[in-house]
Order: structure tokens, then C-alpha cells, then sequence
């Protein structure tokens, strides 16, 4: 996996062993299934699914088991199987803010029958640093920055077990 | 920066493993306090509270601040501020955890497919099929 950053921006690439198809599928379509932060979601119930309508303009948000719905986003562009961008809504305290606004840009690119590069951009991320204060409350809340590392380092570990 | 970023977060984590430091993490969270401030809230001694804010200041978690004659530790903004290094990094788990499922189900669309039209042939070129799967993804 490579990556590039600068301060606004994060750029990531990975080659998937799989067709384009099922790579976008997987990324569109189950994300509570990779998603790193399943103890994250924002909403009170416990999420179910993560779903994308599959239209611009249409919903990203997070279905809880007891059928609450909250908005991560939307979708700017869709490009099916090829390309993916999402308006990503979600402040530091991982909280639904329509005045956050950042982008999540993905592309698809086939590199044979059974494998997939996929460049994922995540730019305006300058959206965040108007908030200082929100920043710095977002260290005492559970969902915060804290509990973010703290999950990080638990799914870290979990991967490592899953390779051996 | 990617080995970096993967160091300090190592730090941080190692930091807050500690159910004391993260306790002593979470107050200051909330306002900046002294070391005083802090012990007065918790069951730890002053000296033990230095220690384990001086554990949280060397990962780069806390800084402290002069309030006039007062001594008060705080979230480091450094700290705060790299939300996009958060972010980076929980891009690196969200795209290797996407590649495993992803993965996972190329391989399982496969399988019946294979074994449907080739049963026999399949038997030999699963191993296989894995085998190339699991080199791709130690490189």
C-alpha cells in the first residue's frame, strides 16, 4: 500500500486480488464488513450496515439494529464499477456535521481479470481545523480521538492475527 | 511518514495502555489541570502523577501550559491537530481490512463456480489459487 500526503489531503493505493466488479461491490456495497470503526458508528443503536445509495445525491449513512438511520454523507459522484465519491459529514467526535465538508474519492482500475487498484482520495481535510475547540473536546468523548487509537491499535492486532 | 506515523501512534497507544495514565489522559481532557488538580481526583499519589504525565508528554499526548504561577497540563494540540493523521491512518486499516473482504469474497464467488463446471480440476487449483492470494498479500 502507498501513500501520499500533504497537509489537506490523504491519498492511498492497494491492489485487490480481485475483479473490479466484486471490489466495488465490496467497497459500496459491505461496508460494515471492513469498515475500522464498527464500534465507532455514531448512531445510539448498534450499527446493522453502513449503506450508499447508489445515485448522486443519494444517502451515506449508518442503519442501527433498531432501525434508526444516521447520515455520514452523500454521494457526489457515481461511477459504477469504476469510480466513487462521497461527501464525508463527520466531525472529530465522529458525529454527523453537515459543516463538514470532506471528500472521499475513489477509483476503480482492473488490472487483469481477478485483480483491482483502487486510489482513494480524502481531500478537504483543512474542514477539520476551523474547529479547534471541537478537536480538543473530541479527546474526553468515548468516540473520540482516544477511543479512535485505542481501536486502531485493537483492529492493527486483529489483522496481524488474521495474516499469522 | 508512513513508518512515522505508525511509531507515534505506537507511542500513543503504549501511553494510554495504562488505566491510570488514561484516566489521568481523560481529566485533563476535559481542562487543562496541575498535577495537584489531578491527583486530588484520582487514587494516585503527585509523584505518580508526574510520572505518568510526563509518560503522556513524551508520546506526545500532553503538553503543559503556564497559567501565571500555575503549572497546567492539556491535550498537545500537535496531538489534536494531526486529526488528518488519524485519519490517514485509519484510511491504512480501512483499505487493508477492504482488501481481506474483498479478497475473501473473490475467493468464495469462485469456488462454485469452478467446482461447478470443473469439479476435479478445481481440487487441484484451490491450493493454488490460495497459495497466490496469500503471496500477494505478505508483499
Amino acid at each position: 500500500m502507498s501513500t501520499t500526503v500533504n497537509d489537506h489531503r490523504v491519498r492511498k493505493s492497494v491492489t485487490v486480488a480481485a475483479p473490479l466488479a466484486v471490489a466495488f461491490e465490496v467497497f459500496t456495497a459491505q461496508i460494515e464488513a471492513w469498515w475500522p470503526m464498527a464500534s465507532h458508528h455514531i448512531g445510539q443503536a448498534d450499527c446493522a450496515a453502513v449503506l450508499i445509495e447508489p445515485r448522486v445525491g443519494g444517502r451515506w449513512f449508518e442503519r442501527g439494529v433498531d432501525g434508526s438511520e444516521c447520515d455520514w454523507g452523500h454521494v457526489l459522484a457515481w461511477d459504477a464499477p469504476h469510480r466513487v465519491t462521497l461527501m464525508w459529514q463527520l466531525n472529530a467526535r465522529f458525529e454527523f456535521d453537515p459543516s463538514i465538508e470532506t471528500e472521499v474519492d475513489v477509483r476503480f482500475t482492473a488490472i487483469d481479470a481477478n485483480s483491482t487498484r483502487v486510489d482513494l482520495e480524502h481531500r478537504g481535510l483543512e474542514a477539520y481545523g476551523a474547529d479547534a475547540l471541537a478537536m480538543r473536546e473530541s479527546f474526553s468523548a468515548p468516540s473520540g480521538w482516544n477511543g479512535m487509537l485505542e481501536h486502531y491499535a485493537e483492529v492493527a492486532m486483529r489483522i496481524g492475527a488474521t495474516r499469522g | 511518514m508512513k513508518a512515522a506515523l505508525a511509531q507515534a501512534n505506537a507511542r500513543r497507544f503504549a501511553a494510554l495502555g495504562d488505566p491510570t495514565r488514561l484516566q489521568v489522559f481523560a481529566l485533563i481532557s476535559r481542562a487543562p489541570l496541575s498535577v495537584a488538580e489531578v491527583a486530588a481526583q484520582l487514587p494516585v499519589s503527585r509523584p505518580a502523577v508526574s510520572q505518568h504525565l510526563k509518560v503522556l508528554a513524551d508520546a506526545g499526548l500532553v503538553s503543559l501550559e503556564t497559567a501565571g504561577t500555575r503549572n497546567l497540563y492539556r491535550p498537545d494540540t500537535d496531538a489534536v491537530a494531526s486529526l488528518r493523521d488519524f485519519i490517514d491512518s485509519l484510511w491504512d486499516v480501512g483499505l487493508a481490512r477492504f482488501k481481506l473482504q474483498a479478497e475473501k469474497v473473490a475467493r468464495e464467488r469462485a469456488r462454485p463456480l469452478r467446482s461447478a463446471h470443473e469439479p476435479e480440476r478445481d481440487a487441484r487449483r484451490l491450493p493454488d489459487a490460495r497459495a497466490a492470494a496469500q503471496r500477494k498479500e505478505k508483499r
